[in-house]
């Protein structure tokens, strides 16, 4: 669990990478595709779910087990919501693309 | 280094660019869902990996299936089954699932680690991205429900205060700074622990019941941020870069999308979550004093001149989604067209609950997405427009805003006002969910369609058919 400085390093230079590029990718989502923008990071960070479930795998004692079902709960809830309704949105942007231009 | 880790790495990897894909593919609607479906698999990639991959995973494999077909399943129903205008608290929830998920596995970690070294002092960055972990998680989770409570119409949706309720704030955050310098210095404590917990989920309460429900989306944008970083700090504290990169993507690109939606406000975040924007306090007073100066016109009247116009600008507003009148606008559309009107739609930044809102319900209903308009790209041509028709919203049309001492002072609104003639559908007389009088509506050329938006806009389709 002792972090190194390598590692920490390398944890901070990711971090500022990654912020830059959520900066760069959103400013260039038009306004109309906002609401699907939200949704969609939205379910990016259900990624948490993978967190979950590497703190179940070492659970242990009927407190740690129930906390981490419920994490496995949320987190899932999380991702698999938030992927459907991402895609509920952008199915209707693609019915009948450009249609009567 | 294992092949099995070398392998694990690789998989963050290519998890990580699905994610920014993603994002980076919603720049176009065209590849906006291609982009969606990519971050799903690389999701399901990530998951599948963990699963099979982690070690322990063969003694508690049942929580993982268990907890994940619940959630699975909850969430499937939720989002396969929530209406297109309830959107914005469905992605409230989930983001407050997400915020729980992360607060939960800080929790776990924390009691695991005090557990396996007791009576030590755990490594300060540990101690430090665990307690953020937790604390941003609870925020998000408590006030992702309270968001939801308030669009959903559980609660309140004015701004709720109390006296000294900054007070109690303030008095929540220096407990939750000196209980976090305790456990990193003097001891790890899980009773402590705990408690910083349960104030960090009083936190998340206080901070969003004094918001008004028009903010709610500004709210649930930056919470959606907060998940993100919290979701940063356990990737951070378990060593997983699939959950460090994803967080901070998420963290960085909600704090953007936050700044942009407050901005179209022309407002400050600060403004957002502390002014209590919205509390109506004289709204029965102005309301009652323009009431007697509204021009009523009827739906023969009002398809006559959209139908006899050569062009016609629709302007959508939350009243639109509530009623769920999208279907007939497009029919409205559909006819107009047909008789060689040139019809558009203005969509104002802020329009409805969310920015995007009314482009995702028109969409549902079929309007093609060229038809409707940015604020910037259309608002020269209502001077040369026959009719604005408006459809239930109502702060993003008030020329109040250019003028100085309104609470709305300075937010760019859509020039309907220049339009030869302006029709508003609205379902009754009261003022907008800013609760600010709207002098358009008492306007020369402004005409009042009352009633609620569906009815009113089929009344219409059947006048234009017989026009």
């Amino acid at each position: 669990m002792e972090l190194s400085a390598f590692e920490l390093l390398t944890a901070l230079f990711i971090i500022v990478l990654a912020a830059f590029v959520g900066f760069e990718v959103v400013s260039k989502v038009p306004t109309m595709l906002h609401t699907p923008l939200m949704s969609g990071a939205n379910a990016v960070h259900g990624v948490i779910v993978v967190g979950a479930m590497l703190v179940a795998a070492t659970a242990g004692g009927p407190i740690g087990i129930v906390l981490a079902l419920l994490a496995v709960i949320l987190g899932t809830i999380n991702v698999v919501g938030g992927f459907v309704v991402t895609d509920r949105m952008l199915e209707m942007f693609k019915k009948r693309p450009g249609e009567r231009g | 280094m294992e092949l099995r880790d070398v392998l694990t790495y690789l998989v963050w990897l290519i998890a990580s660019v699905t994610f920014i894909l993603a994002l980076k593919f919603l720049a176009s609607p065209r590849t906006a869902r291609t982009g969606n479906l990519l971050g799903a698999a690389g999701m399901a990639l990530v998951v599948a990996w963990t699963f099979f991959t982690t070690d322990g995973m063969f003694a508690n494999w049942w929580i993982v299936v268990v907890g994940g077909a619940i959630g699975a399943v909850a969430g499937w129903l939720g989002a396969k089954r929530v209406a297109m205008t309830a959107m914005p608290q469905m992605v409230a929830i989930f983001n407050g699932a997400g915020g729980g998920a992360a607060a939960l596995v800080a929790v776990v970690e924390f009691l695991r680690d005090t557990d396996l070294h007791p009576g030590e002092l755990l490594p300060l960055a540990f101690v430090i991205a665990t307690l953020l972990g937790a604390i941003i998680g609870a925020v998000s989770l408590t006030g992702s429900i309270v968001a939801f409570g308030k669009l959903q119409g559980l609660i309140a949706s004015r701004p709720v205060k109390y006296p000294g309720s900054q007070i109690v704030t303030a008095g929540l955050f220096l407990a939750l700074i000196a209980i976090g310098v305790y456990l990193a210095a003097v001891s790890p404590s899980v009773p402590l622990f705990l408690l910083f917990v349960v104030l960090s989920l009083i936190l998340g309460v206080q901070l969003v019941m004094p918001i008004g429900g028009a903010d709610m989306p500004v709210v649930v944008s930056l919470l959606n941020s907060y998940t993100g970083i919290a979701v940063a700090a356990t990737g951070f504290v378990l060593s997983n870069y699939a959950l460090l990169i994803a967080g901070t993507l998420v963290g960085a690109s909600g704090a953007i999308l936050t700044q942009l939606m407050t901005k179209a406000m022309n407002r400050s975040l600060f403004n957002v979550l502390f002014a209590g924007f919205g509390t109506g306090g004289d709204v029965a007073a102005a309301g009652e004093e323009g009431e007697e100066q509204l021009r009523e016109i009827g739906a023969e009247d009002a398809a006559v001149l959209m139908a006899y116009g050569k062009r016609v600008i629709i302007v959508p507003g939350y009243g639109m989604a509530v009623a769920q009148a999208q279907g007939p606008v497009r029919e409205l559309m559909d006819l107009l067209v047909a008789k060689g009107v040139d019809v558009q739609f203005a969509i104002h930044p802020v329009a409805g609950r969310m920015p995007g809102h009314m482009n995702v319900l028109l969409a549902e209903a079929n309007v093609p997405y060229d038809r409707l308009k940015e604020m910037d790209e259309i608002n020269d041509d209502f001077a040369d427009t026959d009719v604005a028709l408006i459809i239930g919203a109502n702060d993003v049309v008030n020329p109040a805003a250019r003028e100085e001492g309104s609470p709305i002072s300075g937010m760019p609104i859509l020039n309907v006002d220049q339009a030869q003639k302006v029709i508003v559908l609205k379902r009754g007389r009261g003022t907008g969910f800013a609760g600010i009088p709207n002098p358009l509506f008492s306007a020369e050329n402004t005409s009042m369609l009352f009633g609620d938006a569906k009815p009113s806009v089929e009344a219409l389709v059947q006048g234009v058919k017989s026009a």
